[in-house]
This record gives C-alpha cells, sequence and structure tokens, in this order.
C-alpha cells in the first residue's frame, strides 16, 4: 500500500539540508557577533542584589553561570593583544553577591584580578576587596586568608597586611598550623624567595584552574632561578676574594670546590657565566617571571 | 494546494481570534506596558529605559507563551478531539496539514506582536510626546523577537505530532529557556571535555539559539545592530524553522491516529 | 471497476507493556463493493467495523495488505474528491457556525467557489438544520451534529460515501429523516458503504452485508436472499380460542390474548391449519409469511467459530 513515500523523503531532505544549512547561519552569526557575543548585555549588569530577587530561588545557578561568563570574559581578554579587563570586577561581584558561598570565585577571582598584566588584570587592590567580601560572607573559610596574604605580599608589597592577613588566619580553627609560620616570615624578610614559593605552592594546591595552576608553576620555576643565580653569583664572588680573578668558566668553580658540578636551570641548560660575575640563564623566555620579586 | 493551506491557515487563525485566553493574554500584556512609564516614575533618569524593557520583554515574552499555549495543541487537539477524521478524508495532504497549521498560527503571533508593538509605541508617545530615531530602532528587538517566535512555533508544532499537552508545554517551555542561555551552553562546551564536550556542542547546536536574538538592553541603550547580523539571523531563523517543521511533517506523515 | 476492494486488509496493534505482543483488530479481509450499490458493514460492538473504516480513510495505516477506492489506492489524494465519510460520534471544530464548517470543507474538497453559499444553504435545509443561522456547533444537539456530520460528508457531491454509524444519537424522527435522506443519495447511484450494528437499518437500505466479528469477516450475502431464506413459517392470527385445541399440535409459539389467538405455522402445514380452524368457526384476522430476519443470519454468522484456525 503506498503511502505518501514523496512527502516523507522531500521531508528528510528537507531536514538534512535546512539543519545543516541553520548551524552554518548560527556559526556565521556568532562570527559577526565575536565572542565577547553574551557580555554586550554584561555591559549593563543589573545589580547582584536585584538580580538576586528577580531569580526567584534559582540564584545560584546563576551565580555559576556569571562565573562561567567571567572565565570566559578573562580567557577572551586574556588573548586580545591590548586586554581590558574592566568588567571582571563587576562581573566577580554579581557572582559573589548571587551566591556569596561560591568560594573559588573569590579564590581564583582574585588572582585573575591581581597578576600583573598579561598574567592578569593588574588589579590587586579590586583582588583585595573581592578576598575581604568573600570573608565576610564565609569567615569560616580560613584559606581566604591565605590568599589574601599572598596578595598583600606579592602583588602590593605590603609586608605588614600580609602578616595580618595570616596572622588572623591562623587563628580560625582548623588553619593549619603553617598559617602560623608564614605569619613569622612575613614579619621576617620582605623580599625573600623561599616565602614566595611556599606561597605559589599554596596557590598551586588551592585552585583547580588551569591557568592558574599553570601560572603558578612558572612562578616556582622562576624563584627558584631566582635563588640559583643569587647563590651562583655569591660563590662567583667568592671565588674572586679567594683568587682576585673572575672565574672563565664553571669548570674553575668546581676545581676551586666551591660547586659540585655544572649547575643546570630547571630545564637542564647550563646557567651562563658572564665576565663580571653576573649570571643569567640560557633561555629568559623560559622563566617570565625572572627577577619579579625585586622589581 | 494554495486554496487548502490558505484555508487551513485562515481556519487556524480564526480559532485563536476565537479563543477567549488569547484575549485575556492581550490585555494583560497591554496592560503592563501602560504601566511601564508609572515603574519609570520610581527611578530617575531611566523612565524611558524602563518602559523600552519593560514593554519590549513583555512582547517577547507573551509572545513565546501564545505560541506555547496554542502550538502544542495545533495537532494534538484536532487527534484528540477526532476532528482531524474529516479533514483526512478530504484530498489534503498531510504536510499540508501541518504547513498550513503553523501558518495559522505564525498569522496570529504576527497580529498579536502587531497590536501590542502599536500598544507600546502608543505608550512611548505619551511618555515622550514625540517619537524620535532611536525610537525606530526598537523595532529591531521586535523583528528578532518575531524570529524567536518563529522557531517557538517550529518547535511547539513539532511536539504537537507525537505528544500532548502538559508535557509538550514544560518540554517547550524549557527549551526556550536553554535557548535563552544557548551561549553559555556554548561556553561550558568550551570548557568541558570528553563525551560531555560532544554532549554539550551538539546540545547547543540543536537547541534554538535565542541568545544572539536578545538584543533588548541593546537597542535600549540606543547601540545600533549590524546588517549582517539582521541578515544572518534572519537565515539561521528561517533554516532552523524549516528544519524543525521537516520534522513534524515527517512524524506526522508517519503517525497512526487514535 | 469496483467501488471498494480490499485484500488481505489487516490491522494489528502492539499491546502490552513493552509493546511486544501483537493484538490483531483486522484480520486479512477480502472485501468487494459494487458500484452504485448500498453495503452494510455489520459487526458488534469492537469487531474491527471502524478500524477497517479508518484503514480505508488512512487515518490509519494497515500492517498488511491494501485497498482500493473507484480502482485507485485508497491513500491517493485523488480519490479523496470522490469519497465523503461521516465518522463514529463526530466531533467538529465548535467555534465555527454551521455554514462556516461546511464552507471550510468545502474549500479543502475544492468545491468551486462560485455558489457554494447557496450549496451550502440547500444542504443544511437538506438534512433538516435550515435555521441554526450562525450558531456556533459547541452550541448543538447530538441529533444536529450527526446531521451536520451527514452535509460536511456529501457537500462536495461525492461518489462513494462512508457512513459510521449514522443513526446514532437520533430521535425516530431524525431517523426516519437519515433514512430518507440516504434513500435519496441510493436513488442517486451513489456507492452507500454503511458501517451499523441496528440490523434493522441495514435491512431497510442496504443491497448486501457483511458480518465481520473478531476482526474476521464471517458472511457476505444479498440481503433479499438472506430474508427470504427461511420463509418457511407464517404467522397466523384469529379470533375463537376455543379453536387453539384443534391446531394446537401444528402451531408453535402460541400467544393468547382474550379472545384473540396468535401463533407460528409451518408453511407445510399452513393450508391444513386454515382448514381446521374454518370448521372450528375461528374468525381469521390475518396470514403473514415469515421471513427470515437479518437478525437470525447475524446471530448464526457471529456464533460460529472462525472459518479458518
Amino acid at each position: 500500500m503506498k503511502r505518501n513515500s514523496t512527502a516523507s523523503v522531500v521531508a528528510v531532505v528537507m531536514l538534512l539540508t535546512m539543519g545543516t544549512g541553520a548551524i552554518l547561519a548560527l556559526h556565521k552569526v556568532e562570527t559577526v557577533r565575536g565572542q565577547e557575543a553574551t557580555l554586550e548585555e554584561v555591559l549593563y549588569l543589573p545589580s547582584g542584589k536585584t538580580l538576586k530577587r528577580i531569580s526567584l530561588g534559582y540564584s545560584s545557578l546563576l551565580a555559576n553561570i556569571y562565573w562561567t561568563r567571567a572565565v570566559q570574559y578573562f580567557g577572551a581578554q586574556f588573548h586580545k593583544r591590548t586586554p581590558r579587563y574592566d568588567l571582571l570586577y563587576p562581573l566577580l561581584d554579581v557572582t559573589t553577591d548571587l551566591d556569596p558561598l561560591l568560594i573559588p570565585v573569590y579564590q581564583t577571582g582574585s588572582i585573575f584580578l591581581a597578576q600583573r598584566p598579561p598574567e592578569g588584570a593588574g588589579q590587586p587592590d579590586k583582588a583585595v576587596e573581592l578576598l575581604e567580601k568573600g570573608i565576610r560572607e564565609n569567615p569560616e573559610y580560613w584559606r581566604l586568608y591565605f590568599t589574601l596574604g599572598f596578595t598583600h605580599y606579592l602583588d602590593r608589597k605590603d609586608y605588614k597586611a600580609a602578616q595580618e592577613a595570616f596572622a588572623k588566619g591562623s587563628e580560625i580553627p582548623g588553619a593549619l598550623p603553617w598559617m602560623k609560620a608564614m605569619a613569622a616570615r612575613m614579619a621576617e624578610r620582605g623580599n625573600d624567595a623561599g616565602t614566595a614559593i611556599a606561597l605559589w605552592q599554596g596557590v598551586y594546591e588551592m585552585t583547580q584552574e588551569d591557568s592558574v595552576r599553570d601560572s603558578a608553576l612558572k612562578h616556582i620555576a622562576s624563584l627558584r632561578v631566582d635563588a640559583a643565580i643569587d647563590e651562583l653569583q655569591q660563590r662567583v664572588q667568592l671565588y674572586r676574594t679567594q683568587t682576585g680573578a673572575w672565574p672563565a668558566d664553571w669548570s674553575d668553580l668546581v676545581h676551586k670546590g666551591l660547586l659540585p658540578g655544572i649547575p643546570v636551570d630547571p630545564t637542564g641548560e647550563p646557567y651562563e657565566l658572564l665576565p663580571l660575575g653576573s649570571v643569567q640563564v640560557k633561555d629568559p623566555k623560559a622563566f617570565p617571571f625572572l627577577g619579579e620579586l625585586h622589581q | 494546494m494554495i486554496s487548502r493551506l490558505s484555508a487551513i491557515a485562515l481556519n487556524t487563525f480564526r480559532e485563536a481570534v476565537r479563543d477567549r485566553v488569547l484575549y485575556n493574554l492581550i490585555v494583560f500584556a497591554l496592560l503592563l506596558v501602560a504601566g511601564a512609564p508609572l515603574l519609570g516614575q520610581i527611578s530617575i533618569d531611566i523612565e524611558r529605559l524602563v518602559l523600552v524593557n519593560v514593554g519590549l520583554s513583555a512582547i517577547s515574552l507573551f509572545g513565546v507563551v501564545i505560541a506555547i499555549f496554542i502550538g502544542i495543541g495545533l495537532v494534538s487537539k484536532e487527534i484528540e478531539k477526532k476532528t482531524l477524521y474529516t479533514i483526512l478524508a478530504r484530498p489534503v495532504r498531510r504536510w499540508e496539514f501541518i504547513v498550513g497549521k503553523s501558518s495559522g498560527l505564525l498569522m496570529t503571533l504576527a497580529a498579536n506582536t502587531a497590536l501590542m508593538t502599536a500598544g507600546f509605541y502608543a505608550a512611548l508617545l505619551i511618555d515622550q510626546r514625540h517619537l524620535g530615531r532611536a525610537d525606530a530602532g526598537l523595532l529591531i528587538a521586535v523583528y528578532f523577537s518575531a524570529l524567536q517566535f518563529l522557531m517557538m512555533t517550529a518547535i511547539t508544532l513539532l511536539f504537537s505530532t507525537f505528544s500532548t499537552s502538559i508535557f509538550s508545554a514544560v518540554f517547550a517551555f524549557s527549551l526556550f529557556v536553554i535557548g535563552t542561555f544557548s551561549e553559555d551552553l556554548r561556553n561550558f562546551a568550551a570548557l568541558a571535555h570528553g563525551i560531555t564536550k560532544w554532549f554539550s556542542t551538539g546540545a547547543a547546536y540543536i537547541v534554538p539559539n535565542f541568545a544572539s536574538l536578545n538584543v533588548i538592553a541593546q537597542v535600549g541603550h540606543e547601540q545600533p545592530i549590524g546588517g549582517r547580523l539582521i541578515f544572518f539571523n534572519t537565515l539561521y531563523a528561517v533554516l532552523y524553522s524549516a528544519a524543525v517543521t521537516a520534522g513534524a511533517v515527517l512524524i506526522f506523515e508517519r503517525r497512526n491516529l487514535k | 471497476m469496483n467501488a471498494i476492494e480490499t485484500q488481505s486488509l489487516s490491522k494489528d496493534y502492539a499491546v502490552g507493556f513493552w509493546k511486544r505482543q501483537l493484538r490483531p483488530a483486522v484480520k486479512s479481509l477480502n472485501l468487494t463493493v459494487n458500484l452504485g450499490e448500498t453495503f452494510g458493514f455489520l459487526g458488534p460492538n469492537g469487531a474491527g467495523k471502524t478500524t477497517t473504516l479508518k484503514m480505508l480513510m488512512g487515518i490509519i495505516f494497515p500492517s498488511a495488505g491494501s485497498a482500493t477506492i473507484l480502482g485507485k489506492d485508497c491513500l491517493d489524494p485523488a480519490v479523496k474528491q470522490k469519497i465523503g465519510f461521516l465518522p463514529e460520534q463526530p466531533y467538529f471544530y465548535d467555534y465555527l457556525s454551521a455554514p462556516e464548517l461546511l464552507e471550510y470543507y468545502a474549500q479543502l474538497s475544492g468545491v468551486a467557489p462560485a455558489g457554494r453559499k447557496d450549496r451550502i444553504a440547500e444542504l443544511l435545509a437538506r438534512v433538516g438544520l435550515a435555521d441554526v443561522g450562525n450558531k456556533q456547533l459547541r452550541k448543538f444537539s447530538k441529533g444536529m451534529l450527526q446531521r451536520v456530520g451527514i452535509a460536511q460528508a456529501i457537500i462536495h457531491d461525492p461518489e462513494v460515501i462512508f457512513l459510521d454509524e449514522p443513526m446514532s444519537g437520533l430521535d425516530p424522527l431524525g431517523r426516519y429523516e437519515i433514512r430518507e435522506l440516504i434513500q435519496s443519495l441510493k436513488d442517486a447511484g451513489k456507492t452507500i458503504f454503511f458501517s451499523t450494528h441496528i440490523l434493522s437499518d441495514a435491512e431497510a437500505l442496504c443491497d448486501r452485508v457483511a458480518v465481520i466479528h473478531k476482526g474476521e469477516l464471517r458472511g457476505v450475502g444479498v440481503v433479499n436472499d438472506l430474508r427470504s431464506a427461511t420463509a418457511e413459517k407464517s404467522e397466523v392470527i384469529w379470533q375463537g380460542a376455543e379453536a387453539l385445541a384443534a391446531v394446537a399440535k401444528y402451531a408453535a409459539d402460541s400467544h393468547v390474548t382474550g379472545d384473540t389467538v396468535r401463533a407460528t405455522v409451518s408453511t407445510q402445514e399452513l393450508d391444513l391449519v386454515l382448514e381446521r380452524l374454518r370448521q372450528q368457526r375461528a374468525r381469521l384476522v390475518s396470514v403473514t409469511p415469515l421471513h427470515g430476519t437479518l437478525e437470525e443470519y447475524f446471530l448464526a454468522k457471529t456464533a460460529e467459530e472462525a472459518v479458518r484456525a
């Protein structure tokens, strides 16, 4: 019995062709709009409190959406030649208004804000503001104090504030003992590479965000190199004091017993010994954060 | 064929017009638009913006509600009530029925939108005492809303061919909400890995993309909308709706009625 | 060319929670209806009558077999032009008025715009709905809806008309009017396919009937033949109750009311009984030959076990 197979065939063909066409057209729409499509509406960001009221109890879900948007925003700006991070803090502010208990937003968001460009937005004061808000809303979460101290120490160079942060955090029940140790180190040393490395290790452990972890590893590597270079330069100085001349080669120091062997950097390349006793890495590009501590 | 299609479309339109529920909706919507200037009084300086936001949002939302309310019953109601029997006994092809019904609903939506837009502009006129160029730009938001209606009609029609009321309504409305957040769905797909990535990327393309059609905020702030965007959005909406309607035809052609 | 012809038309329904079992609703139906005849499709409720009609209309698709109407496949849109269908307990768009409904259907069936309005008015009068005006169908009684149903079935002057329980919901006057209508269609040479479980209607109108039971065709026959098949008895009515004793041996089913007796006598013994009654000075009121009724044929066919296993 003949059903209307013509109509069915036409329908199938139309479904496939129009469907494909629709997908292609959608692609074009997205291209024309550019990547920040949703963010255009974000330019007219309502206040977080209003949004929370409107969202009728789905504020937590909305917070998740805004957090995703914040991450996308950051990523999109990151890849631009001249990034501008104006909306980052407002986005994070709205997100945390919608769900003040969303800890990763404070933690990772503040890192995005605090880090110097091009790694981050270069707004450490805003980062502090965000963290303090997080602490207000989550007073028992001692790790926020860690990030606060971290930001004060490394990005704002405000060692007193850093110490206060670590000290306060260490008093919260459940805080790990090294918080006290960190507080002490803040007080003692201003520019200590070891401290900085410890801080970055803390950051590495507290976040799941790939870009932040990546950054932490790079910082640690650079700090280690800095420390190594310091140490090596000291040894070279010692050689000169001992022999009255600059060493020509690492082997000179080895012969003098000042070094166990040819020193190599974390990538495995030997350090370069320059004529007047300064040391540097073979490939500075591998260590983007060299010398940061002393700036 | 044309006479049959137009007969079915006009009959569908007539049914909607005689349905009292529709009138309640329209009256409510017009009241909302009329009340917007009052809201604007509360917040100084942004009176116009509030009126624009409330008005355009009302037009958009009510259109979607109507599309869903009527759309889900387009075919299923005829099957339930057996009014289809005497139709199919006539030289009406099944696909003609689908296209005709769909056209009827689109006519209804067009009429409703026109009415509400007129009311909206009337409210604007009363508030501003004149209408300027910037106000013409608002029509683009209305046009984009119309494109959304086109897509929602196709979707609800599709559901109507195989499912009945409540379930269809919930599903259709959910698709509308997800479609509004389709940009975020896409972002999620970009960040995901493995199977989740495939799944969410697929979903991001199948779900109607309403995010790029939501320009109310922009027109409210008098930002221009590019011609290319209008063109490609139109293309997308038309192709998407055609594909979904083809799907509805496919299902209906093969369906054993009760 | 036959008006309607089915070949091994079958329909199975998938039942059960997992839709695995098949329940046959119509089993391999082979039926032929000639042009111009009025054909009765009889069966108890649930026999498969409506299912067969739905398959012929293309509302559902057969599981196996095929059917043609006027020589073309029943799903061919070209043939729909020439058929009309009145479903059982029909529903129509209740927000329309009767003229609007007929106008809509006429448009869908390709009736030329010129003269449509007159035709509709004429048809409404014909089915007894001359003064419904613009009343919406939602306000119609069952009987009125049934008449609208017939009107929509013939608005486009089809050659073959399918009626599913056309008398349902009608009062005696209505039934009479519809019977007259069907008769007039018959006189106009239309082919009528008439599905019902009311045998008296079928007996009155149909040329041939088919009996369907549990999805199977149990018998097909010409009504007149079936009726005269068992005209071996006569009903005799007389006055003079005392005469009964003389003929009691030959009188089956005798009823006495006052002085009047009514009894059934076989044709063979009729002359004998009449002679005896005359001898007894009984006063004869009437002698009526009894034809076998369709009912008997129907009951016989539906009581049999299936012909095939």
